[in-house]
């Protein structure tokens, strides 16, 4: 594993930045237009979340060579108030913002692999995959 | 400032000049002033070395006019913050060293060292406001551009309005693209208004909510809101998203979204004979 870029995530702009960052990254190991915009789409919701709900955190972007197969990996963590109930905010429609509450089922369906761990008052992490094929 | 310093720097003025320049042009790239003719460079050098040396002389403690009024021209023609910094700090280690080679006594060095710095930092601080004023008023004037840019309604046909959407969506411009429609829809006598996201980069479950909104809001007043403009990798992530779109008219393009307006507004474009 190969971390590529961390950006901190702080405010509205670091989202874009975050974003950005994952784009290059997903062009660079040669992922198509759509999988790129599955890419910067899942990285935009979890550096949302994190704005949103932990106040501040981080997007970590690596790209992964696991015998010969080719990935982007994203790991948004922070250490913000956590998730209580980890499979119900799994269900489309799930929100405490009155958003849609399709951030997190969606980014699971974005991406290949997908797992959270958190802890009540500690903290989120969320780490998911993109498999070039 | 003591007299006898000053009296000091004045006898070694041409030597100061000499080293200082020397150190100016070897730090010419890190300031990217290469593009920059030669003529030009050593000019403003000496110019900046005058008035820093004139300063000295007058034994002032901030910066003053002369010096303000020079960063200021500096930063308007493009040049960095730091190459006024960088002089001001080669000129402290130039005359410093001056003032090692000339006075034995260390305690009166110690007492110098001090002076000089208690003249130079205040100079350097002012600078560098300045620089950030100039900033912020850049920033704030951008902002105002670019708010006016960021949510246009654009009147097409009577009845049909536009607003094409270019660029990232966060929260500040969300509320404008409400408000704009709101009033526009009333200001135009809208029935119809394409929202155009061809040029939005990113549509997540934020950006997807705000718009729904607003054309919820529309819906409200007794418009109607059709979504054009929509690439296909965009399409797919909304449907991974598991965003229904399904009351929400959409149209691939501007174009057939147009044609749809026309046909609720009770009009076609025909071809002349
Ligand atoms: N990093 C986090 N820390 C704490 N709580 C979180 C975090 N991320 C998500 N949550 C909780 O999970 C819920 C569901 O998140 P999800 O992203 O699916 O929907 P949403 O953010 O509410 O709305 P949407 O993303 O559709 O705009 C959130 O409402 C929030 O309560
Ligand atoms: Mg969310």
């Amino acid at each position: 594993m190969n971390i590529q870029s961390c950006v901190e995530v702080r405010n509205e702009w670091d989202i874009v930045k975050a974003r950005q960052e994952g784009r290059n990254i997903a062009k660079e190991l040669g992922f198509g237009s759509v999988d790129q915009a599955r890419i910067t789409t899942a990285i935009s919701e979890l550096a949302r979340n994190i704005y949103l709900y932990a106040g501040k955190g981080r997007i970590e972007i690596s790209n992964l060579d696991s015998s010969g197969k080719i990935g982007l990996r994203i790991i948004a963590s922070d250490d913000g108030p956590g998730i209580k109930d980890i499979r119900k905010v799994m269900e489309d429609g799930f929100t405490t913002s009155g958003g849609l509450g399709a951030g997190l089922p969606g980014v699971k369906r974005l991406m290949d692999e997908f797992s959270i761990d958190s802890k009540e008052n500690e903290g989120t992490e969320i780490i998911t995959t993109k498999w070039l094929r | 400032m003591d007299k006898l310093i000053i009296q000091m720097f004045n006898k070694n003025r041409q030597e100061i000049f000499n080293r200082w320049m020397e150190e100016m042009e070897s730090i010419r790239e890190d300031h990217r002033l290469q593009n920059i003719s030669d003529k030009a460079y050593k000019d403003t050098n000496v110019e900046f070395f005058n008035i820093i040396f004139a300063h000295l002389e007058r034994n002032e403690y901030k910066a003053n006019d002369e010096l303000t009024d020079f960063a200021e021209k500096l930063f308007q023609l493009g040049w960095r913050l730091s190459y006024l910094t960088q002089g001001l700090q080669n000129f402290r280690r130039i005359i410093l060293s001056v003032l090692f080679d000339t006075e034995k006594s260390s305690t009166k060095v110690f007492d110098m060292f001090d002076e000089i710095d208690r003249w130079i930092d205040p100079i350097i601080n002012q600078l560098i406001n300045e620089s950030a004023k100039n900033w912020e008023n850049t920033v704030s004037i951008q902002k105002v551009a670019l708010q006016e840019l960021s949510a246009p309604l654009i009147p097409v046909f009577e009845n049909i309005s536009v607003m094409p959407l270019i660029g990232t969506i966060d929260t500040e411009r969300a509320k404008l693209i409400m408000e704009n429609l709101l009033t526009g829809v009333i200001k135009h006598r809208s029935q119809v208004i394409l929202i155009d996201i061809t040029g939005v980069p990113v549509v997540d479950t934020m950006v997807a909510h705000h718009i729904i909104q607003a054309s919820e809001a529309v819906r409200l007043v007794g418009a109607q809101c059709i979504l054009v403009g929509i690439r296909p990798e965009i399409a797919q992530t909304i449907v991974n998203l598991g965003i229904d779109l399904g009351q929400f008219p959409t149209k691939s393009t501007l174009y057939k979204g147009m044609q749809s307006a026309l046909e609720m507004t009770k009009r076609k474009i025909t071809e002349t004979e």
